[in-house]
């Protein structure tokens, strides 16, 4: 039997999504049409024997999730719960905080995944790697490949090239390690919380030795101290320990995968997701009806979306929930989301449109994409810093939630805060 | 009657216009700019007109031909083969100019108002002098020369060029009459009009300024140019009404040619000019613009203060704006958003131009 843990965060983390993070938990931002960790339980829910996907985060309980969870349930018949953390914990501390939950009904061996990563999702091959790979009690990392540049943003993996043990690890090198890289997806066996254990255990001792019961600051910090006892983190504590103790294995694939930290990653994660649609949900790619909207390359669209037959849509665009969508509209490498509304002759171009916003007739909103190098195959989506030399570096128009764009003006490589009702053209700027 | 129009050489600042055709024959609101001025003058009574040009045209030569058949006058071309100033080409002319005892008209290439020669005539022989310059009040006279002359009589005193405290706000509106007597002021060499002979003729009281009336506008560069066309559109508003476009989709004013095609839900104006043949797709926005001749505009794009020049093709959804001035023949791709943006004859646009730049 297998289970499979979704690391979800909460709201500190994520600051690269703003503005959009302030209407909605990150993991529930749609991507290809769908909540972002709906792509990640819809792998899971594929794998025979997957008991129950577990959710932990350290977000307050809440309607949009409470619904997202029942819904997915209903879906996918897989068992979903979510595990808040008080606090948070850490990429290692949050499921040893949970290891009784996971380890209940006795799991062979459980998948851990980020949520905040768009992939394949090659779950089965995991399963099928680890078989071959050391004993029945090693712990897989998936990895692929990154270009030597970019791989200092990421957890380097050196492996040992014949029997694929992991020799070396590093989380964000300054210096060049290896272009293998931590895709953030693991499958682990009950043994890792032996593991984790152990660091607890290390960590507390170090407060003990540190910690002078007379001292008054000391006494403020105690607070904090079984906090920063259970503050572990899977990549820096964990796998540089077990790097080259014949415990960790890396499964390279060379298949679709992104990070997603910021608005630019979600629109380049929807291209990768809506291509693999193909295989997996062709109804959920749009064609063109009779008398309908012309469609280019992928698109998604919500069945209650109303599309104006002389629109064009597409490549890469994700149309959400009752958007109007008026004639004459372009909209191209875009995710609409619920409620927007695009009047006659608009153009949208590497932007996302908020919730309940709407933009004027002829108006422009565009932003400027962030995509890898095509001629990179292992180029990554940067991770992009809004400011560079002090300007701000262009990058996806992003239009907050109930954001009023007027006619005929150009909204350009800006980002406008929710509720603003602008009255001119903007270019380059934050609207706050 | 005679007159002598000043076109000068390469219109260098209105290119990209200007390296297909020569400035005299870039349309101004649907008419070649000279021939704005040759009509007006033929309606005061002018049968003999004189081109002082700097840069021969083939282009310019043929086109006068047919215009004084159409017009049943006569039109001469007198080339400087090297620069002679502002003053030099009338020297040049002279043969021309003296052969009769009646005055004539002197005028700068790049002037567009409600011309006022009948006035001119009429002020000049009142006054009885040797010259009168007309001159246009402006907003901020410190970028021209200035004009002081006495209110009633309209006898100048004295020119001021770019004056850095406020003298006066009346300057040279580029128009003038002249008996064929000053001829006898001008050499043969390169001369400048303002600063070598008007300043003699006012010391000695044969120079009067007629104010002009109405709008005035020197149209030798783009933004100007456009300027030039609001107010024009406007004062046909005022004088001929009926030619201009109304009806729903049309707001202000707009001048189409009657061969342009206008699609479904465009819409156009205020201040623009349509050519002959262009076509204007469906959904299509355009403002303060002028669309040259045999232009294509393609579905819902969307224009502002630009030059679309002749047989131009504009893609599906662009965004042009701020004086982008196309030269002949250029492609803008779908979809692009084109500021300020000096397109070269030829070009195919494939990539935004985000700000203002040449490209060649």
């Amino acid at each position: 039997m297998l289970k499979a843990v979704i690391l979800i965060g909460g709201p500190q983390k994520g600051t690269r999504f703003r503005p959009l993070s302030f209407e909605v938990p990150k993991p529930l931002f749609p991507v290809a049409g769908v909540p972002m960790l709906q792509h990640h339980i819809e792998a899971c829910s594929k794998i025979p024997n997957m008991k129950e996907v577990l959710l932990i985060g350290f977000y307050q309980p809440n309607e949009e999730l409470n619904r997202f969870i029942s819904s997915v349930q209903q879906d996918l018949k897989v068992s979903v719960r979510y595990l808040q953390e008080y606090a948070a914990l850490g990429t290692g501390g949050g499921i040893y905080h949970f290891r009784d939950q996971i380890l209940s009904g006795s799991p062979e061996a459980f998948f851990v995944m980020n949520a905040d990563v768009c992939s394949e999702f090659p779950l089965q091959d995991m399963l099928n790697f680890q078989k071959e790979h050391g004993d029945a009690h090693s712990f897989i990392i998936l990895g692929t490949t990154a270009n030597r540049t970019q791989s200092l943003n990421y957890g380097c993996i050196v492996e040992n090239d014949q029997t694929s043990e992991v020799l070396h690890y590093v989380e964000k090198p300054g210096t060049f390690v290896s272009d293998v890289i931590n895709c953030g997806i693991y499958l682990f066996t009950p043994d890792i919380f032996e593991h984790i254990g152990a660091v607890f255990q290390k960590n507390q001792k170090e407060l003990m030795y540190s910690y002078d019961r007379t001292c008054r600051v000391c006494r403020d910090e105690q607070s904090n101290g079984w906090l920063r006892a259970e503050v572990i983190r899977l990549e820096q504590d964990i796998f540089t320990t077990l790097a080259g103790q014949g415990k960790l294995y890396v499964h390279k694939t060379d298949h679709f995968w992104s990070q997603i930290k910021s608005a630019g990653s979600a629109i380049y994660a929807s291209r990768l997701y809506l291509n693999q649609y193909h295989k997996t949900h062709p109804e959920r790619l749009a064609t063109r009806r009779d008398g309908g909207a012309e469609i280019r390359g992928n698109v998604y669209i919500h069945p209650t979306a109303n599309i104006d037959p002389t629109a064009v849509l597409g490549p890469n665009v994700s149309i959400g929930t009752g958007v109007t969508i008026g004639a004459g509209v372009r909209v191209r490498e875009s995710i609409v989301l619920h409620g927007a509304t695009l009047q006659d002759h608009s153009c949208v171009l590497n932007s996302i449109v908020g919730w309940d916003s709407t933009v004027g007739k002829w108006s422009r909103v565009e932003g400027t994409p962030s995509d890898p190098n095509p001629n990179d195959p292992y180029a990554k989506i940067d991770s992009e810093t809004l400011f560079r030399d002090g300007k701000l570096t262009p990058s996806i128009t992003i239009l907050g939630c109930d954001v009023t764009i007027p006619s005929e003006v150009i909204i350009l490589n800006s980002i406008v805060l929710p509720h603003k009702d602008l009255n001119r053209s903007f270019k380059n700027q934050i609207i706050l | 009657m005679k007159a002598l129009i000043l076109v000068g050489g390469y219109g260098t600042r209105l290119r990209p216009l200007t390296l297909s055709v020569p400035k005299p024959l870039v349309e101004f609101c649907n008419k070649p700019i000279l021939l704005h001025q040759v009509e007006a003058l033929v309606k005061a009574g002018v049968r003999h007109v004189i081109l002082a040009v700097s840069y021969m045209s083939e282009l310019l030569e043929r086109e006068m031909r047919a215009q004084e058949q159409r017009l049943g006058i006569k039109i001469s071309l007198s080339h400087e083969k090297e620069p002679l100033g502002t003053a030099g080409p009338l020297a040049l002319a002279r043969e021309l100019l003296t052969d009769s005892e009646e005055p004539f008209f002197v005028l700068n290439s790049d002037v567009i108002c409600d011309f006022p020669f009948e006035d001119m005539l009429k002020f000049h022989k009142n006054h009885g002098k040797e010259g009168t310059i007309v001159v246009t009040k402006v907003e901020e006279p410190s970028k021209y020369g200035v004009v002081v002359y006495e209110a009633e009589t309209g006898r100048i005193h004295r020119f001021v060029e770019k004056p850095q405290v406020f003298v006066s706000n009346k300057i040279n509106a580029g128009m003038y009459i002249f008996c064929p007597s000053m001829l006898r002021r001008i050499q043969l060499r390169p001369t400048s009009i303002e600063k070598e002979i008007f300043p003699v003729m006012a010391e000695e009281g044969h120079l009067y300024a007629m104010e002009l009336q109405g709008f005035w506008m020197d149209i030798g560069q783009p933004k100007d140019f456009l300027t030039g066309m609001c107010m024009y559109l406007q004062s046909l508003r005022q004088h001929a009404p009926e030619r201009l476009r109304t009806g729903p989709g049309f707001l202000g004013n707009v001048l189409v040619d009657p061969t342009a095609v206008i699609g479904e839900n465009c819409t156009i104006g205020p201040n623009v000019t349509i050519g002959a043949g262009v076509v204007l797709e469906d959904g299509v926005r355009i403002k303060r613009c002028t669309v040259l001749r045999g232009a294509h505009v393609r579905s819902h794009a969307w224009l502002e203060s630009s030059i679309v020049g002749w047989r131009c093709s504009v893609g599906q959804w662009v965004r042009m704006e701020n004086v982008t001035v196309l030269g002949e023949d250029v492609i803008v791709n779908d979809e692009l958003y084109i500021n300020g943006a000096n397109v070269l004859p030829h070009k195919s646009i494939s990539d935004s131009v985000p700000e203002p730049r040449i490209i060649m």
